[in-house]
């Protein structure tokens, strides 16, 4: 507390104190075995964007979890999704939430969106000696552009690249075919609940072919995790919401 | 070579409470309310770009009066302090007490140490998970740290305040009395008109967050 530490970032304050999360792997050690998370994607909508995930982390060959989460609110206006590490991608998430509330409550004001998705990048980049030991983590990031009054989408890839995408944006295992069968069903004049339906779709028709992405299981109460984010911020959609769109995606795709 | 001259101990300490106490006494004041779901906090303040008034983590506000840069300083640390609590352990080991201390600590030891003490005097102000409990602490240039019930005054007019606040406050006040009982505390007070106020609120139907700035409409009201 005695002296003031310069500048508004929260990751440069626990650098500065050797307390930032790290980890490292000896070299020519065999790839280390952890849960990974797969299936997440974010479209836009008129007036905002819907980010959502499936429920499944895989070992290998073998389901980890059922029910882990991989769509977290990042701040009132933005919201990032995960693939990947799972170990490593939830610790990323919970430093970028801290950062950006850390940063509004700092300076009075919040970071740009542009700004939000920019530092997400540089954790992302931060991570590539481990990327290169096969520990991945990508993220998407999705929120409302309060300046623009829309809402954006980043996707980003292994060494922090950036990317906007002006329609959907998918990452995970099931990234490509989530991604085929939205071009074929989306259109830009889509409202917030066609959006949330095509989104539960798509996982849906990921879930068909790979293994590793979970699709609802009803029975067990299993949905996936929808987040939309318009002018009024960030809101997530409760599962008696998600309910009805898990059944006509179950019923509709074969 | 020079021999510094002598002064008593109790010369130094007075020269210095005198001098941050001339300090602060320049500066306006703050008031901090309870109500029935939260904690208000008002301040005269002309400009709506230098805040007095900040939030410090989900059920925690911090307010300072005196010399700008140095309860900026302040309130600075402290948000560090709890967030990086809030990110080792858990939201839940953030608390006022320990921010309360901490400032305590750190405004003792600029107090003792430092040719010039910080002319400031701070507020923090906390609400219980279910807004039954308020907490109110108020740490003096000197790092005395003391614990309000109810409200509390910082600032050059903070005994006026208080003694004006005792009238008006009664338990269980809506938001909208807790700003009438401040608005005419102030008045009371200053025996003058304002020149435009700051205030915001730790409410429990915020959510996590539970402050927020009362805007400008809602300062109309007054």
């Amino acid at each position: 507390m005695d002296a003031p530490m310069p500048g508004s970032s929260f990751t440069s304050l626990l650098e500065s104190l050797g307390s930032e999360p790290s980890w490292s792997i000896p070299q020519g050690h065999e790839p280390l075995q952890a849960p990974e998370g797969t299936t997440v994607l974010a479209l836009r909508y008129q007036g905002g964007v819907v980010i959502a995930g499936d429920r499944r982390a895989t070992e290998g060959h073998l389901v980890a979890h059922k029910r882990i989460r991989k769509v977290f609110p990042a701040d009132r206006y933005s919201a990032v999704a995960i693939a990947g590490l799972a170990g490593l991608a939830i610790e990323m998430v919970k430093l970028f939430q801290v950062e950006l509330e850390h940063y509004e409550k700092i300076e009075g004001v919040r970071l740009s969106l542009e700004g939000k998705a920019s530092f997400l990048a540089r954790l992302v980049r931060n991570q590539l000696p481990l990327a290169l030991q096969g520990l991945v983590v990508v993220p998407l990031f999705a929120g409302y552009d309060i300046r623009e009054s829309t809402g954006r989408l980043y996707t980003f890839d292994v060494v922090g690249g950036r990317y906007e995408e002006i329609d959907f944006g998918t990452t995970g295992s099931g990234a490509r075919l989530a991604k085929s069968f939205m071009r074929t069903e989306y259109s830009d004049d889509v409202d917030a609940d066609g959006a949330t339906q095509l989104a539960v779709r798509a996982l849906v028709a990921a879930s068909r072919e790979d293994t590793a992405t979970g699709g609802p299981d009803i029975q067990n109460g299993i949905l996936p995790n929808l987040i939309q984010i318009d002018a009024e911020g960030v809101r997530e959609l409760e599962d008696a919401e998600v309910l009805p769109h898990a059944e006509r995606a179950l019923e509709s795709i074969r | 070579m020079s021999i510094p001259f002598y002064v008593a101990p109790e010369q130094l300490v007075r020269d210095k409470a005198e001098f941050a106490r001339k300090g602060i006494a320049r500066g306006r004041s703050i008031v901090a309310v309870d109500y029935d779901k939260g904690v208000l906090l008002m301040a005269e303040n002309p400009s709506s770009a230098l805040h007095k008034i900040s939030e410090v983590y989900d059920r925690i506000a911090f307010a300072g009066v005196g010399k700008y840069n140095e309860f900026e300083t302040l309130r600075k640390a402290g948000i560090r302090q709890a967030d990086l609590m809030g990110y080792l352990y858990s939201r839940d080991d953030v608390t006022a007490m320990g921010l309360a201390t901490a400032f305590a600590q750190t405004l003792g030891v600029i107090f003792t140490r430092d040719p010039k003490p910080f002319e400031v005097e701070v507020l923090i102000a906390e609400i219980s998970e279910d807004g039954s409990e308020h907490r109110l602490f108020r740490v003096t240039y000197d790092g005395t740290l003391y614990d309000e019930r109810n409200y509390v005054a910082i600032g050059g007019k903070a005994e006026e305040l208080v003694e004006a606040l005792a009238a008006e406050w009664s338990e269980g006040m809506t938001l909208e009395q807790a700003l009438a009982a401040g608005v005419a505390a102030f008045r009371q007070a200053e025996g003058r008109d304002m020149e435009g106020w700051e205030a915001a609120v730790l409410d429990i139907s915020n959510g996590r967050r539970t402050f927020r700035r009362l805007d400008q409409d809602q300062l109309d009201q007054l």
